[in-house]
């Protein structure tokens, strides 16, 4: 990673302060340099880092240092709360008509993933008891109507259109007439990838706005937009008076600085975020999670609120206690195993934890678990006595053998699955450390480690 | 129309945001840091990258004070050299020794692949050359259709599975079909992917597994395409991609906005991509070869 976590930057910037009483401008000056750097490289506009700073650095100077806090942790904080403030709450909501059929229509760039999201918007709205009606508005991207046929086939979701000879608007039109007469009470508007600069197909978005009035114009942007994405959501935002925002792509490994900006110029809500292929993969957006993934502090959030939903509380408290004395063994990996699988998949766990950038065993264990490799290492383990599991340096030579002989597996797998083991545990050994200090900074917790 | 008055035109826009600043701010001004931060401003707004930015503004500083420039006048000048001499000077032409040329097109969900392959295949047929093109995203809905659609623009056969295929069983017969067939191109399209995604850079791996299997010198080319509105996320995407698919060069799109693409210099400093080609509309024929020379002198041009 270009740029490590700025909480671990700032902590070494004020590492010499420790013990101050109160933050001076000068520490402050200094900490302010890593915080531009931050916003920066994690494209936040250079405008919106300018005022941000300057509201920042006001609210920094001269305060008390929290007793639990070093200086730099501090600075986080402030940091840490004023760029959630600026990224709103959470408003994942869309405003449905009393009369229906509510409107929404979809507009952004090329590109951007307007279709993909109309699809994961309707599957999300049935789900919420509602009946959508997707409408083939793209008409000059070539195939953009079958790409959203075959969405609708995927979700039973019916899909309106006219070809891609007859005008958007005159198919936004036909379209909510059809809705009426089926009863559709959501009419999900996909409209062409366009340039914000390109003076037809921005007027022709103002007729289709003009000939159906949706309640809702969503503005669908890129979560890796770089330091245009002002520019483009302003110019948007200009001619059709956007509602929201949808970020897409946020499953990546960008910042998602451009989210920031957009909110930033437009003064919308950022209402939902796209989180994968999938077509479920579309979620609230959690302006707090985003702000610390900006700061390089992970997705510490999201992680916690997946593994509370899936883990045993209890067995997670008795993990914890088991690695704070060195008593974790074989059989809480494989318990571990099967609760990680639970939650997901384990590149996109390991995505959300912060520090990952540093921490190299972490990575060799991304690149060696596979599902696959996963039913082997459970079946390694199920060969095992229940001695061998708690107290696994006693698995010499012929234990080996014979493990690997049960579980169907050569002794090297074996080998390896007691390497990682170690290194698992290694690894945990570290989070257990990690965990203690981020406490103090923001009150972040780890799962396993409550 | 010459590549430089087309590539001028497609980059108005950059040009004219960022040359008329740099104008405005360097004549009749003192050479003093406050300039400077102004001119750092400038680049970081370009999506340079702060680091890059901060670099080149360092160097710049150097060459002031080792040249001993006085006139704030002069400091574009020196910029635009700074800024040459990371893109380099040579123009990056396609390698297109090996019958057929294999090129594979890869990149993140969105960035414009199937729009460049079809401008791309437009480009060789042009130049009389037989294209054949592989729907290697069996992925994303209605991917293979719009592959043919641009097949049937341009003119050349589509080799395609069902959607849901293996990827690599396509690349695998389209690669027999330009052996049979005797095509001098092969344009191989793939899925959409995030670079973070393990499993799919897994699969891209096995697309070119087959391909060295079948092909040992293929392929020649591995373009990545890259959005021109994509901040300091392009490095990362360059940096997993070259990791995997071992890119050969860049196509920067949709560089007809008003975007600056700017990300390229740090890409090509940092991991010494170059960039081969640029799209700047959505004609068949927008797409250009990339002159790095000539992006400086466009960029920077009055």
């Amino acid at each position: 990673m270009i740029f490590e976590g700025l909480a671990e930057k700032l902590q070494n910037t004020f590492q010499k302060l420790k013990g101050k009483g109160k933050l001076n401008e000068a520490d402050v000056d200094q900490a302010m340099r890593d915080v531009r750097v931050a916003l920066l490289e994690a494209d936040v506009n250079f405008k919106v880092v300018k005022d941000f700073i300057k509201k920042v650095k006001e609210r920094a100077v001269g305060q008390e240092v929290l007793q639990s806090l070093t200086p730099g942790q501090h600075v986080i904080k402030i940091v840490n709360d004023e760029l959630t403030e600026l990224l709103g709450g959470t408003q994942s909501k869309i405003n449905i008509s009393s009369k229906p059929p509510t409107v929404i229509m979809l507009v952004g760039l090329q590109g951007a993933g307007k279709t993909t999201t109309a699809g994961k918007l309707a599957n999300l709205l049935r789900k919420q008891g509602r009946r959508p009606l997707l409408v083939a508005g793209d008409v000059y991207r070539p195939a953009a109507i079958k790409q959203l046929q075959v969405l609708g086939d995927q979700l039973s979701i019916p899909v309106y259109t006219l070809g891609d000879k007859t005008n958007p608007v005159d198919i936004a039109k036909g379209a909510m007439e059809h809705a009426r007469s089926y009863n559709n009470d959501i009419v999900i508007i996909d409209t062409a990838g366009r340039l914000h600069i390109n003076e037809e197909l921005m007027e022709e978005l103002q007729n289709v706005k003009n000939a159906v009035h949706p309640h809702e114009i969503l503005f669908v942007m890129d979560a890796t937009t770089g330091q245009d994405a002002v520019n483009i959501a302003q110019s948007f935002h200009e001619r059709l008076g956007i509602d929201g925002v949808i970020i897409t792509k946020l499953d990546g490994d960008t910042r998602g600085g451009g989210a920031l900006s957009v909110k930033a110029v437009t003064g919308k809500p950022i209402k939902f975020a796209g989180m994968g292929e999938k077509l479920d993969a579309l979620e609230p957006f959690h302006p707090d999670r985003i702000a610390s993934r900006i700061l390089g502090m992970g997705d510490v959030l999201s992680l916690i609120e997946k593994a509370q939903s899936t883990l045993d509380s209890d067995k997670a408290m008795e993990l914890q206690r088991k690695i704070r004395t060195q008593e974790y063994s074989l059989q809480d990996f494989l318990d571990q195993m099967e609760q990680i699988k639970k939650m997901g998949s384990l590149d996109q766990i390991l995505g959300m934890i912060p520090g990952l950038g540093k921490m190299k065993q972490l990575k060799d264990l991304k690149g060696a678990v596979d599902e696959k490799e996963m039913v082997h290492m459970k079946a390694i383990i199920q060969s095992m006595t229940p001695k061998e599991r708690n107290d696994p340096k006693i698995i010499k030579d012929s234990r080996k053998k014979r493990i690997a002989k049960g579980s169907g597996t050569k002794v090297s797998e074996v080998n390896r699955l007691l390497k990682q083991f170690e290194e698992t545990r290694k690894m945990m050994k570290q989070f257990s450390g990690m965990e203690k200090n981020l406490k103090k900074g923001g009150g972040f917790k780890l799962p396993f480690f409550k | 129309m010459g590549f430089f008055s087309k590539l001028k035109e497609g980059l108005t826009k950059t040009r004219q945001g960022f040359v008329a600043k740099i104008e405005n701010l360097v004549s009749g001004k003192k050479i003093d840091d406050e300039l400077y931060e102004e001119l750092e401003e400038l680049l970081i707004q370009a999506d340079v990258g702060v680091n890059t930015a901060i670099e080149l503004v360092e160097d710049l500083r150097k060459a002031v004070k080792e040249r001993k420039i006085e006139d704030s006048g002069e400091l574009k000048n020196v910029l635009k050299e700074l800024v040459a001499d990371i893109m380099g000077s040579e123009e990056f032409k396609l390698k297109t020794v090996n019958k057929p040329t294999v090129i594979v097109v890869v990149g993140v969900n969105g960035a414009g692949k199937t729009t460049t392959i079809g401008k791309l295949a437009n480009n060789f047929k042009q130049d009389g050359k037989n294209v054949l093109l592989a729907a290697g995203d069996t992925f994303r809905a209605a991917a293979i259709d719009q592959l043919e659609i641009w097949g049937n623009r341009v003119g050349c056969d589509v080799i395609k599975h069902q959607e849901g295929a293996d990827p690599a069983a396509v690349v695998y017969d389209s690669l027999q079909a330009a052996k049979a067939r005797e095509s001098d191109i092969l344009i191989i399209d793939t899925a959409g992917r995030l670079h973070t995604k393990v499993n799919l850079m897994e699969e891209l791996k096995k697309i070119f597994r087959v391909i060295s299997r079948e092909m040992p010198d293929a392929p020649d080319e591995v373009l990545l395409v890259l959005d021109a509105t994509t901040g300091q996320n392009a490095i990362s995407q360059s940096k997993l991609f070259a990791q995997a698919a071992g890119v050969t060069g860049i196509v920067l799109t949709k560089l007809d906005g008003t975007a600056k693409g700017g990300v390229v210099i740090g890409i090509k400093s940092e991991l010494n991509i170059p960039v081969k080609f640029i799209g700047v509309g959505e004609q068949i024929d927008d797409l250009k070869e990339f002159s790095p020379q000539d992006f400086v002198e466009a960029l920077f041009e009055e």
